[in-house]
């Protein structure tokens, strides 16, 4: 870990809305390139805490730098060097697939020749050519997803954060969605995912697991599933959790 | 059935800001209407431009300062100033006073004075115009008080219902339906298109409760704010403005009940064409708020308008209603005076209702 | 700049590409102006009068004859008795009633004072004082008449001779004094209800957290969200003017770049207030109440309506908080009386202060982070 570069590093991070500790002294650290898993069941605190790395929520206390700059102070720079996927839908539906692409482009002050280049670039690998002027919203949900996520990573950030980005999807499509996170982890971005599909979990180089608002489990998938003795993460999960 | 409509109760009340706003606005603006809305003259700007200043004039300047109806702003001494003065909307009017005003007035052979009145506002100019010709009758009565015309008529007036002339026995029936017509009809229509828009209907409509049901579950908790807001206006009318309510109390809240409900199938049917809530909310607007005020008799009296407008002010069913209240509140009428009006409500509930259901089947299918 | 251009080319392919918003926008203030400004009227152009003669005598015949003569006035009846005239006031089917006492024509014989009573149905207040107005008005008529008949003199002189001059609008047309003030209500309806929305709309299906998560700055944000509705209402201006010129024939009397000068500024004000509506609103339920809930104050103490004058003095205090009033204010004095900068300047400045605090305050407001 010592030799890699930091791109997410948290300490005590705590958030409290009024008396209810949302996110009880989080404390863990991300590296570039990494694929860190953000577990944890629904209300566990997982959005608060994405939030207040993206630069979003301000956080209550704690010492917490992204992308090398302070959350306190330096949030607008922190916005320049991340990609953000959230739980809720982020696409305009009554835009179309290329406007969308133009719009975030434009927001995060690409060229327009840039713009064109990288939104060609995605519909070719999306394979959404044919119909880059279709709405948003006649697309299914997993291509809107699919699409979503491009247009996160768009602007080619250090760091993307995905707010359950498979929610609601059929696992092929969840397959195919997981292919797009390590092609983008090859590309050297570092992808902070949370989810509730534990054989997700599988598929990140590193997990934390979140109950009530405390991280209660940190390390590989494989380091945990021997130090709890269990054959899945969806046993580990269940032993935390209960 | 139940549990849904605890729920869309639940929906509005844990707001307290959108409660605050209910509950708290009509109030609110009937006090505004009810103290700030008034068509009497007050303290108008006048200015006076006296080319006798004569002992005559300064009396006559005098009475018309102190009547309590206009305001000396300004004093002019050439004509140039007038339009000046009209410019700076200061002044409402000015008086001229001719020359050798005492004089013609002694040997009575038509002492002149010119009222010039700034006629951009056409109404208060000719209600200025008239109080300002009757202070000078006054003054010449009180002046000449042998003066014998050869046929003299009085006249006595009797203003019927509303002796005082205050406009509150106008507003507040027009309040009422102006409220009513904001909680029960924009409010549900907005409502339904947000479940469209987040695409919470699509939940609902594949839930077993039948269309009518959700429709129903939707609408009772707008009813009954709906019917408490009309029950607060009524007393605060009474209790702050003693707005009278000689007829039955009954029957006005039956009336309000009804105009209640078709207000709602209004809604229903202005959600089942807008996509989304802001097409809900400008169809609101203009469709209901803008002719409610304007084309309903709440301000301005419906047989002046063109007879094309005043054909239209027919489908407003505000207009009925006002009339309705007035009759009930004011005049004391009993159901038998107004049963055409609410059987024209009860015929726009039913043909709203109607046009609501085709439409919300066709797009169920 | 270049990532407002975005921003615009977003939010005006949002508002053209929906079925309804631009008919919406651009119809319906249309629509509105033309309808509106013919009803908005306080002239009482017809009052319906009914007789109770109890005199039956050539002289009242006379007083009748006065009456059905006069355009404003459409007789429905002549009956014996008081109740029977009572009874139709109060079924609506008359405004007024006019009662002529039995010894009408021997008093105006004999030279006493004949007696005269009008009853007017006074739950519209101000319509009941203009028709009490206008009976009276043709019973001193009648008066006239009579003295001109029994005297022989063919003309008669009062010892104070009033005139009066309708300056502005000789023709006391009412729709040259409503127009230009329903013209404001409507950009600035249009202005509030669709700033204050569509912020919201954003927060509501999510969008927004999208957007605070990129680097874009506030101002950015904001300008573009703001300067297409600012656009909109002044294209509707534009063409609400050419509308009351070609229809209404309003004049236009002031300079027109300097009432798009002042417009200009009013609707920076407006569209801060609606910004300012929703950025305390969570749903667009909500802010759409708050902003119908300051737009019909403002617009009923506005003076659009009612005179300001007539207002009590804590209603005028309000009004200085009121763009509404201000603005209306100044587009009559520029349009029907042609003032000029001069004449204009205060309240233009308190409308860029205004203004100008309140957009600072609606910045402030709207955080990228809660």
């Amino acid at each position: 870990m010592n030799d890699k570069q930091i791109a997410i590093k948290s300490e005590n991070l705590v958030k409290k809305f009024g008396n209810f500790v949302a996110n009880d002294h989080l404390t863990f650290e991300v590296a570039q390139g990494e694929i860190f898993g953000f577990l944890g069941a629904n209300g566990a605190g997982k959005t608060t805490a994405i939030k207040i790395l993206c630069g979003i929520s301000k956080p209550t206390s704690g010492n917490i730098r992204v992308a090398g700059f302070d959350v306190y102070t330096e949030n607008e720079k922190i916005k320049k060097n991340i990609g953000y996927m959230s739980q809720r839908f982020s696409l305009y539906e009554e835009l179309s697939i290329w406007e969308n692409l133009r719009f975030y482009g434009g927001i995060y002050g690409l060229s327009a020749k840039t713009i064109r280049e990288r939104s060609e670039a995605v519909l070719k690998r999306l394979g959404l050519e044919d119909q880059r002027n279709a709405h948003v919203r006649s697309l299914p949900l997993g291509w809107k997803q699919k699409l979503a996520f491009s247009v996160a990573i768009l602007h080619r950030p250090g760091i993307v954060f995905l707010d359950e980005p498979t929610g609601g999807v059929d696992p092929i499509t969840r397959r195919q969605f997981w292919d797009l996170i390590y092609e983008a982890a090859a590309d050297g971005i570092t992808v902070f995912v949370t989810t509730h599909y534990m054989d997700e979990a599988e598929y990140c180089q590193r997990v934390s697991i979140m109950v009530d608002g405390r991280i209660v489990a940190l390390d590989k998938p494989t380091a945990l599933k021997n130090t709890y003795s269990c054959k899945s993460m969806e046993e580990v999960f269940l032993k935390l959790a209960r | 059935m139940e549990a849904f409509i605890k729920k869309e109760f639940f929906h509005i009340f844990r707001d307290v800001r959108s409660m605050m706003i209910l509950f708290g606005m009509p109030i609110v603006q009937l006090l505004v209407f009810g103290f700030a809305i008034s068509t009497e003259l007050n303290n108008a700007g006048i200015a006076i431009y006296d080319q006798s200043r004569d002992p005559m004039s300064k009396q006559l300047v005098q009475k018309i300062v102190s009547s309590g109806y206009f305001e000396l702003q300004q004093v002019f001494s050439t004509n140039a100033e007038i339009e000046a003065g009209f410019k700076s909307g200061k002044i409402k009017a000015a008086i001229v006073i001719g020359k050798d005003f005492e004089k013609h007035f002694i040997q009575q052979d038509g002492a002149q004075i010119q009222i010039i009145a700034d006629a951009s506002d056409p109404n208060t100019a000719s209600i200025i115009s008239n109080y300002l010709q009757g202070i000078t009758r006054a003054f010449q009565a009180e002046k000449l008080p042998n003066l014998k015309l050869p046929v003299e008529i009085k006249t006595e007036s009797r203003l019927l219902y509303n002796p005082e002339m205050r406009s509150v026995f106008m507003f507040v029936p027009g309040t009422i339906a102006i409220i009513l017509m904001l909680v029960s009809a924009m409010m549900t229509s907005i409502s339904i298109a947000r479940e469209k828009e987040t695409g919470t209907m699509e939940i609902l409509l594949a839930s077993p409760l039948k269309p009518w049901q959700i429709i129903l579950g939707k609408v009772t908790p707008y009813v009954i704010l709906s019917f408490i807001n009309a029950m607060t206006i009524v007393v605060v009318a009474w209790l702050v403005f003693e707005m009278p309510i000689k007829g039955s109390f009954l029957l006005l809240m039956g009336e309000a009940i009804l105009f209640i409900v078709m207000s709602l199938t209004l809604g229903i049917l202005i959600s089942t064409v807008s996509p989304t809530q802001q097409v809900a909310m400008l169809l609101s607007m203009f469709a209901l708020m803008l002719p409610t005020i304007l084309l309903s008799g709440f301000i301005f009296p419906i047989e002046n308008m063109p007879v094309v407008l005043q054909g239209i002010s027919n489908i407003m069913p505000s207009r009925w209603f006002i009339i309705i209240m007035k009759s009930i509140m004011v005049k004391g009428s009993g159901f038998m005076y107004v049963w055409k009006e609410t059987l024209i409500i009860l015929g726009m509930t039913v043909f709203f209702g109607i046009l609501s259901i085709k439409k919300f089947k066709i797009r169920l299918s | 700049m270049r990532t407002i251009l975005y921003i615009l080319q977003k939010e005006f392919i949002q508002i053209f590409r929906d079925k309804f918003m631009p008919r919406i926008i651009f119809g319906m203030p249309i629509m509105q102006l033309i309808v509106l400004s013919f009803a908005a009227t306080f002239e009482i152009k017809n009052t319906d009068i009914i007789f109770v003669d109890d005199s039956h005598s050539i002289e009242s015949a006379h007083l009748i004859s006065k009456f059905e003569g006069s355009a404003w006035y459409t007789v429905k009846a002549t009956v014996r008795n008081y109740n029977e005239a009572a009874d139709m006031l109060r079924k609506n089917q008359a405004h007024q009633i006019l009662i002529i006492p039995r010894d009408f024509s021997e008093d105006i014989a004999r030279g006493n004072k004949a007696s005269l009573q009008i009853v007017t149905d006074a739950v519209d207040g101000s319509a009941a004082a203009l028709r009490n107005g206008y009976a009276q008005a043709i019973i001193s008529g009648y008066q006239k008449d009579i003295i001109v008949q029994k005297t022989g003199l063919d003309h008669f002189k009062q010892p104070i001779e009033t005139s009066t001059l309708f300056w502005f609008n000789p023709e006391l047309n009412y729709q040259t004094f409503m127009v230009p003030g329903i013209l404001v209500l409507l950009i600035s309806m249009m202005g509030m209800f669709l700033a204050g929305m569509n912020i919201v709309k954003e927060k509501e299906i999510g969008t927004i957290e999208q957007i605070n998560v990129s680097p874009i700055k506030k101002s950015q944000f904001i300008i573009g969200k703001l300067l297409p509705f600012w656009l909109i209402a002044m294209f509707e201006l534009a063409f609400g003017l050419v509308l009351a010129k070609l229809i209404f024939n309003i004049p236009m009397l002031g300079s027109v770049g300097l009432l798009f000068l002042v417009a200009g500024v009013y609707m920076v004000l407006i569209l801060a207030i609606g910004l300012i509506i929703s950025t305390v609103s969570d749903t667009q339920q909500q802010a759409m109440f708050i902003a119908w809930f300051f737009m019909v104050i403002f617009i009923l103490l506005s003076g659009l309506f009612t005179p300001v004058e007539s207002m009590p003095e804590w209603a005028q205090r309000i009004n200085y908080l009121n763009p509404i009033a201000w603005f209306i204010k100044i587009i009559r004095l520029l349009m029907l009386k042609g003032a000029g900068f001069a004449e204009i300047k205060q309240i233009f400045f308190i409308l860029l202060v205004y203004g100008s605090l309140m957009m600072t305050i609606a910045v402030k407001r709207y955080k990228k982070r809660v």
